[in-house]
């Protein structure tokens, strides 16, 4: 009852806002601003609804926590949060597709996906509350890089099963600022949209953004003959270098972005225009812990270690503890920009092998499903991962076994054809197929390393 | 009628022809014939040899992915126009080739020409029509 009240004043605080567009930095500033300790009673209060309520409603969180006896009523601070188990993407998979829902389906407005370890797709459900809720962090977001009604936001994130595309979408709209809906792909149409719209505002993956420079080099376009003022990029790991790169190139301010389906999808946070110290966690909607990977020990304030969130105002699929695998640090210091919220540091690697390429998410284990496929391929692999001008590439070297082998070129030819046609079908990534000599790929004693990354983020 | 071949994969990459003829040599296996077809990214070594079930199994211990297959050898006159007659004949039959390479014995009076073709039967048939003389095996190492 508490939470539905706050959040009616947030609306209003919001609606009142939307009157005078051009002074707004924050969009809900009472929240954003406000002082830790405010922050944590409301944190803790929406934790001990959320505790109650999945475990009246969700049997494998209830499981859980009998396991370990664990009742709704011992959570009794913030610090209790750590008594909770953790919720990892297994559980998801193995309570596809809809298991972890805490609402009848009938209540669920919306679902999105992301791939899984075996090709089964994780699946995430959001009430219409949920919608509104994601579409208000996701304006906070844009907000927060300086974005304002008067904007014409040209949002290149994927439109579909992907969280990137819609979640963006209908923040972008709530803000009340003009979205270009023009999805990821076709280059060349999207400079001269840029061009012909006048896009301020662009959203996309960082490696596409500079996909896009160089379309524009090709296109004798200047970037400074363009409207572009400031990026709002995620979905993949990107360096100050890159940040720097794209700055150059397209003439704006790159701003990081942080989301994920499993938590909401963008708009978990942001990086506002005064540091690039880490971005803004909604930590009254998403509440993060950094954990040592191994122990899984919390980890005080400023140490490295795998984030963890737990979602306090979600309905339809709300999570508890998620490891995301992600590396982070948290920063609790004020920042210049008069948030209080605490700063995530820019995601530095993974806890575990998951790559994400181009955006998407790929797991060995799904190229290892895919050559297993192949009548006569051995389980030897390689996959090499690089960057290629903007762009990342991946190759996939494969032990020529005499099962495979022929003395016809046409016949090796194919086969690297099919396995770079299967890999695309099931994971949605161009890869490039290298056959290589047997042994080649080095064996080791214990994990094999299937993995080399040579970009340099 | 068929000559026995020995095919290994060969990855770009240098010294790999050089530890292939080395490990033969070391086995005492004379290479009667070879060719190499290559993309960009890997090769075909195709070899005739004397002794083929010694060459590949010194090759598979070596740690390199040997194939056999069987193709066809034609002897012909090794003057001007000695191909041409019979690729004609070929072509009059529509038999497809695969691939082919040539040498020239060491009398240097005969080229012999190793054919591999989509229809290894159909071209028997073609090529004892049209006369033309195919060795065997040991014809081959005896050259």
């Amino acid at each position: 009852m508490l939470i539905c009240r706050h959040l009616r004043r947030d609306e209003k605080l919001a609606n009142k806002r939307r009157g005078n567009e051009m002074s707004v930095t924050y969009w809900e500033e009472e929240i954003e601003t406000l002082p830790r300790v405010g922050l944590e009673s409301i944190q803790l209060r929406r934790l001990q609804h959320l505790v109650a309520r999945v475990y009246r409603t969700v049997e494998p969180y209830r499981r859980k926590m009998d396991e370990i006896g664990l009742k709704p009523d011992d959570i009794k601070t913030l610090t209790d949060l750590a008594k909770l188990p953790f919720t990892v993407k297994d559980d998801l998979r193995d309570n596809y597709p809809f298991g972890l829902f805490t609402v009848p389906l009938d209540e669920v407005v919306r679902v999105h996906a992301s791939s899984g370890t075996t090709g089964k797709p994780t699946v995430v459900g959001y009430t219409a509350k949920d919608i509104q809720t994601w579409s208000g962090v996701m304006a906070r977001a844009l907000c927060c890089a300086g974005a304002t009604k008067g904007d014409m936001v040209h949002n290149a994130y994927g439109y579909g099963l992907f969280t990137g595309g819609l979640g963006a979408h209908y923040g972008i709209e709530r803000l009340g600022a003009t979205v270009i809906p023009v999805s990821g792909g076709n280059s060349k149409r999207q400079i001269n949209i840029m061009k012909d719209f006048g896009s301020t505002v662009l959203l996309s993956t960082p490696s596409y953004a500079l996909n896009l420079a160089e379309a524009m080099d090709a296109m004798d376009v200047d970037p400074k003959s363009l409207s572009l003022r400031v990026g709002i990029f995620g979905a993949e790991p990107w360096s100050e270098n890159m940040r720097e790169e794209v700055e150059r190139k397209l003439n704006l301010k790159a701003t990081d972005i942080y989301g994920l389906s499993e938590v909401m999808g963008p708009g978990v946070a942001q990086e506002c225009l005064h540091t690039t110290q880490g971005m803004h966690i909604f930590e009254d909607h998403f509440l993060p812990e950094i954990i040592n990977p191994d122990t899984g020990e919390v980890l005080p304030p400023g140490e490295k270690g795998e984030l963890v969130f737990t979602t306090l105002t979600k309905e339809a699929f709300p999570i508890i503890r998620y490891r995301t695998k992600d590396i982070s640090r948290l920063f609790y210091e004020p920042c210049e920009c008069g948030r209080t919220l605490v700063r995530m540091e820019k995601v530095t690697g993974r806890t575990d092998d998951m790559l994400i390429i181009r955006g998407v998410n790929v797991f060995p284990s799904q190229v290892e499903h895919v050559l297993m496929g192949v009548d006569g391929v051995e389980p030897h692999y390689q996959i090499v991962v690089d960057r290629d001008g903007n762009l990342d590439t991946m190759q996939v070297q494969v032990e020529v076994s005499e099962g495979v082998f022929s003395d016809e070129i046409r016949v090796l030819e194919n086969l690297t054809k099919h396995i770079q046609k299967e890999i695309k079908d099931l994971l949605g990534v161009t890869s490039k197929v290298k056959l290589v000599e047997p042994k080649t790929i080095q064996r080791s004693e214990g994990k094999a390393q299937r993995v080399i990354d040579k970009r340099k983020i | 009628m068929l000559v026995e071949q020995i095919a290994v994969f060969l990855e770009n990459k240098s010294g790999r022809l050089a530890e292939i003829t080395a490990v033969l040599a070391e086995s005492n296996i004379n290479i009667r014939a070879l060719s190499v077809a290559d993309t960009a990214d890997f090769g075909i070594l195709r070899l005739i040899v004397d002794n083929v079930e010694t060459a590949k199994s010194v090759l598979k211990e070596n740690g390199f992915t040997v194939g056999k297959t069987n193709v066809i050898a034609v002897e012909v006159e090794d003057k001007t126009g000695g191909l041409a007659k019979v690729l004609r004949c070929l072509t009059d039959d529509n038999i497809n080739i695969e691939y082919m390479y040539a040498f020239v014995n060491k009398t240097g009076e005969n080229a012999v020409l190793i054919f591999r073709f989509e229809k290894m039967e159909e071209a028997i048939v073609t090529l004892q029509k049209g006369s033309f003389t195919i060795l065997s095996r040991e014809q081959i190492c005896a050259l």
